[in-house]
């Protein structure tokens, strides 16, 4: 059975359609990487999965129970944002907000929960600084400790946004590798919305591209091709291989699609 | 030196209503300084002072009048949930015409300058037994919210979006802490007064955030902060008859500029002998540098 079905889902804002007629499903073990470029809805697609947004149509299960019914853990990675510098917490307590933060009361001490934080730790190699205030690392250090928030729980699936933004080269592998560890692990299926597919290009198994005119959903080398992006984007758009890496000439904003990083 | 003083029981319960405003200010003080609520902080006790003088106008107790104009302003502020600068302007706004209002009512009541002046900036002294009674019970209702509400209350107040994505009610927490926050206001005015409420409510947890990044260490130090600047600033000032709220909100003052100091000086210390650093031990150094008490 699938982790996640997707049925005909759409999403509207007034007369303005993002998407439509959207199916898929997720496999366990699976890595979905959403694309497109800004206001095609990929940001909405993740809130609609966490049950924070209600689609104009169509449903959403998560094994079995629709998001918003909350049956589920879901982990989830948002963009990379500093902490304020003189936040009270430590980025121990911040996988701790993990595991049971959504719960009332003052919580007791229970050491199976401190050793379950201290294994989604040292699961991201956190260990070092979990007791540092978290506004005074750095911001790759403090995106680790995201991911450790995200899997404290056990979570039945990853959603991730945007995890890799303002993250230096080194960082983005990071995350991309610790996301990627947990599914060859425990099978936890990942959608992970980017901008620029090539950090995880090695681990992505199918790509959702959303575009204004449409959407594409498959294998990368199905989608990331000059003739599917030229339908999407209704233009001539021309998909590149560069040693390895997708490079996307030609969208009306190729500012924001798969740029290549000076330097790489 | 305090000794003839501790035997009379208008002391006792100046002390006790201190004690039991100071708990709750200093418990509260640490989610509305993560929430950056400062300015609303202000504006629910100017309302209080509205509603004060409101009550006073229409024959009522001024501590209901106290009571009903921050919990109304709290309610108001709680349901908008406004963010940045939208909460700053609204919250000016109605600020200034509460106060406006207040003027108004003191001017109908024919007020002696000294309800207005007790008022705005505090009689810890003239506690009354009952009105002790009533502070306990309100306190009480505070703590208890805070605690029954802990986890949710500070994860939304410190990673909101990840609290939002975990189901925690982001809209209803916000108003149960406008709520919470003007119960305890209400409490700090009656000891320092409208204009000083902050001294309990902002200064313990600013100094407390100095101190520590440990979230409930840092709640503990914001309640002992407020305790002891209001415990010690009502016996100074009874020894040497200046105003109560004068000694309070500068022994307060005086451990938030300690607390600064005292994390300058770390900050300096733990970045001076990066230099020095031995190859051995650079691994620890990198992240050990911010670590805090």
């Amino acid at each position: 059975m699938s982790v996640v079905a997707v049925d005909n889902l759409a999403l509207r804002f007034g007369d303005r359609t993002l998407f439509e007629g959207l199916d898929f499903e997720l496999e366990r073990g699976e890595l979905l990487a959403v694309l497109g470029p800004n206001g095609t809805g990929k940001t909405s697609l993740i809130q609609i999965l966490l049950g924070l947004l209600q689609p104009s149509e169509g449903s959403v299960v998560i094994e079995g129970c629709p998001p918003q019914e909350r049956c589920h853990r879901i982990g989830y990675v948002p963009q990379q944002r500093v902490f304020d510098r003189d936040v009270v917490l430590r980025g121990r307590d911040l996988v701790r907000l993990g595991l049971d933060g959504h719960r009332w009361g003052f919580g007791r001490f229970r050491s199976e929960d401190r050793a379950r934080v201290d294994a989604s730790l040292a699961e991201v190699g956190a260990t070092a600084y979990a007791d540092a205030p978290i506004g005074r690392l750095s911001g790759g250090e403090q995106q680790r400790l995201r991911v450790a928030q995200a899997l404290v729980a056990d979570p039945v699936l990853i959603l991730a946004d945007e995890p890799l933004l303002s993250l230096d080269l080194a960082h983005q592998r990071g995350v991309v590798d610790l996301l990627d560890a947990r599914r060859e692990r425990s099978g936890t299926p990942v959608v992970f919305v980017t901008h620029d597919v090539n950090p995880v290009l090695h681990t992505v198994d199918r790509v959702l591209y959303l575009a204004p005119d449409g959407w594409a959903i498959g294998a990368p080398d199905e989608v990331l091709t000059s003739e599917t992006l030229s339908r999407l984007y209704d233009t001539d758009v021309d998909v590149l291989r560069v040693r390895g890496r997708v490079v996307v000439v030609g969208t009306p904003d190729d500012q924001h699609v798969h740029h290549v990083e000076n330097g790489h | 030196m305090f000794s003839h003083l501790l035997a009379e029981h208008f002391v006792h319960t100046a002390l006790w209503a201190g004690a039991v405003a100071a708990i709750v200010s200093g418990a509260i003080g640490v989610f509305v300084v993560a929430r950056g609520m400062s300015f609303a902080v202000h504006a629910i006790s100017e309302l209080g002072f509205t509603g004060a003088a409101g009550a006073l106008v229409i024959g009522i107790n001024p501590v209901t009048g106290i009571l009903g104009g921050s919990l109304l302003v709290g309610l108001v502020l709680g349901l908008l949930s406004l963010r940045g600068r939208e909460r700053d302007s609204a919250i000016g706004a109605v600020l200034a015409f509460g106060l406006g209002l207040g003027v108004l009512f003191l001017w109908l009541y024919q007020a002696p300058a000294t309800t207005a002046t007790n008022l705005l900036f505090g009689s810890i002294v003239g506690v009354s037994d009952t009105q002790l009674r009533n502070l306990a019970i309100v306190g009480a209702i505070v703590l208890l919210g805070l605690t029954l509400l802990y986890r949710p209350l500070f994860f939304s107040s410190v990673d909101p979006e990840i609290a939002a994505a975990r189901g925690v009610p982001i809209r209803a927490l916000s108003v149960a802490i406008f709520l919470l926050l003007a119960l305890t206001i209400a409490e700090a005015i009656q000891v320092v007064g409208v204009l000083l409420v902050l001294t309990l409510v902002i200064t313990p947890a600013a100094a407390a955030q100095r101190l520590t990044g440990r979230p409930t260490l840092a709640l503990l130090l914001s309640v002992a902060i407020a305790l002891v600047s209001t415990e010690a600033g009502i016996l100074l000032s009874l020894e040497k008859s200046w105003p109560t709220s004068f000694f309070i909100t500068t022994i307060s003052f005086a451990f938030y500029v300690a607390a600064r100091l005292v994390d300058w000086n770390r900050g300096r210390q733990s970045r001076a002998p990066a230099a020095l650093v031995t190859p051995g031990s650079g691994a620890s150094a990198a992240s050990g540098g911010a670590t805090s008490a």
